[in-house]
């Protein structure tokens, strides 16, 4: 079982939380603007490691949190501002 | 384990040689798949398929072995249907005891939006030729004796789809007929050896780096299945492609006998009996992405806490084993094949929870993509380039999964 440290709620099962999806900005090699449109709709980083991504505490205080996550062991290192 | 597949499937073993015509990246069903069929179908030989572990140990080796055709789109009917039809072929074309079952499968309706749903699908079904009719809680009741018909109080069987031609088949021993059947036509398969980057002349990829060197290659297929997104990279391609666990268990024997395939797409849940008699149980992936293979215990209590609602025999079974796999889950819930824009590279990924019935078209329609440079019509719909075009597939209804 994953565990989250909501700043409101305290310690809760990661089951209260709603995936939001990884938080990225596109990269800056990519300039043209149609380009940047189409990697911000479809593309994912997907990476096999330390990623940052919302989660929606659905279950509790309903406020979103930006997290901290290991996607290789599936490890939550922790809420970041 | 090389050793007990040796022993098994006749397959022969090579040392790789330095230079192919096709090099396929990933030994799993569909890149061993694609080998046999440039072997077989078009006389292309001088292939090698590059296995990180041992053939299978992916996700060929980790699912849940269903084989149907009742998706909700045209193009998708087709194309599972014309695989499910090779599947049914498979015994006899390669000689391998696969363990084909037709079994059929019961999708279960709980509310009167899935019932429209499934009605929606039998008619798509029926329009592109998969057989699917839609049965009343009574005529599931008398095939099914053991379901229950009130869903515990909590969800109702209103009415299920029947899709007659719904199989299974052993996953491992699938990838063995076609490691089998391409090895002794020419082609190598090499097992351990993990390709760690690609070879670029300018634009185009040229061939594959692994630690014990280069190899070139006319063509690159990546035929990876969970570290795909880092494959592509390697040749600057970006992927709509999440990675996501998917776990699984079997319980100990059940000794009165399941004969059909049940599934609830409203519980995202599905169950068979495997030719052991164990009752193998799979449901919907982890919402968060990973590459962790580990069973997760929140996974295994959800599982049987929904497939108990309509099987209550499960409730006096114990899980006996329990494992996971990691799913190449696409933007849009359909498999992406194909071009990807840069010369010499292909992929065919995105197999998500609905790669293994999949393996014999998937494999045959990369092998012609391959072979003659221009996709069939059954696999086109399903290029990367849908997404620019603005013709994505979207089906995740069908998925049994979300």
């Amino acid at each position: 079982m994953l565990w989250l440290a909501c700043p409101r709620c305290g310690r809760r099962p990661l089951e209260e939380f709603t995936f939001g999806g990884e938080r990225r900005a596109v990269p800056d090699w990519i300039t043209d603007p149609d380009e940047r449109d189409f990697d911000e709709v479809w593309i994912f980083e997907n990476p096999d490691g330390i990623t940052t991504e919302r989660w929606f505490h659905a279950a509790g205080c309903r406020r979103w949190l930006t997290v901290r996550r290991d996607t290789s062991t599936d490890t939550v290192l922790g809420v970041v501002p | 384990m090389t050793e007990f597949i040796e022993n098994l499937a006749p397959i022969r073993w090579h040392e790789p040689k330095s230079s192919y015509d096709v090099v396929i990246v990933g030994g799993g069903g569909h890149g061993l798949a694609t080998a046999y069929y440039l072997a077989t179908r078009h006389g292309i030989t001088n292939v090698a398929v590059l296995e990180a572990d041992y053939i299978a140990s992916g996700n060929t080796g980790r699912n849940t072995t269903i084989i149907r055709a009742n998706y909700g789109i045209p193009e998708a009917v087709r194309f599972y249907q014309h695989s499910l039809e090779m599947y049914q072929a498979l015994e006899a074309e390669t000689g391998a005891a696969i363990l084909h079952q037709t079994k059929g499968i019961f999708w279960l309706a709980h509310t009167e939006m899935a019932m429209r749903t499934e009605r929606a699908r039998c008619l798509v079904n029926t329009a592109c030729g998969a057989k699917t009719v839609m049965v009343t809680p009574a005529e599931l009741k008398e095939m099914v004796p053991q379901v229950d018909l009130s869903g515990a109080g909590r969800y109702p069987v209103l009415g299920a789809s029947h899709h007659r031609e719904g199989a299974t088949a052993r996953h491992d021993r699938v990838a063995w007929a076609y490691a089998a059947g391409a090895s002794q036509r020419g082609v190598h398969v090499v097992e351990h050896t993990p390709v760690t980057g690609l070879l670029r002349d300018g634009d185009r990829v040229v061939g594959i780096q692994t630690a014990q060197g280069s190899i070139a290659a006319g063509v690159v297929l990546s035929a990876v299945g969970g570290r795909v997104t880092k494959m592509a990279a390697h040749a600057g391609v970006r992927l709509p492609v999440r990675t996501h666990p998917l776990h699984a268990f079997v319980t100990n024997d059940y000794q009165q006998g399941f004969g059909p395939i049940l599934a609830s797409t409203e519980l995202s849940c599905y169950v068979s009996q495997t030719e052991r008699g164990q009752m193998l149980i799979g449901a919907e992936f982890d919402s968060q992405p990973s590459y962790s293979r580990q069973s997760s215990y929140a996974a295994l209590r959800s599982y049987s806490h929904k497939m108990t609602r309509f099987l209550p025999f499960l409730r006096d079974l114990r899980i006996l084993r329990t494992w996971a796999g990691i799913c190449d889950i696409s933007a849009d819930y359909s498999p992406i094949m194909g071009a990807t824009g840069v010369d010499g590279f292909l992929v065919t990924t995105g197999w998500g929870t609905w790669g293994f019935k999949a393996i014999p078209a998937g494999g045959e329609g990369m092998a012609e993509l391959i072979a003659t440079g221009r996709p069939s019509a059954l696999i086109a719909p399903f290029g990367l380039d849908r997404f620019r075009r603005d013709h994505v597939l979207a089906d995740q209804g069908s998925a049994g999964t979300r």
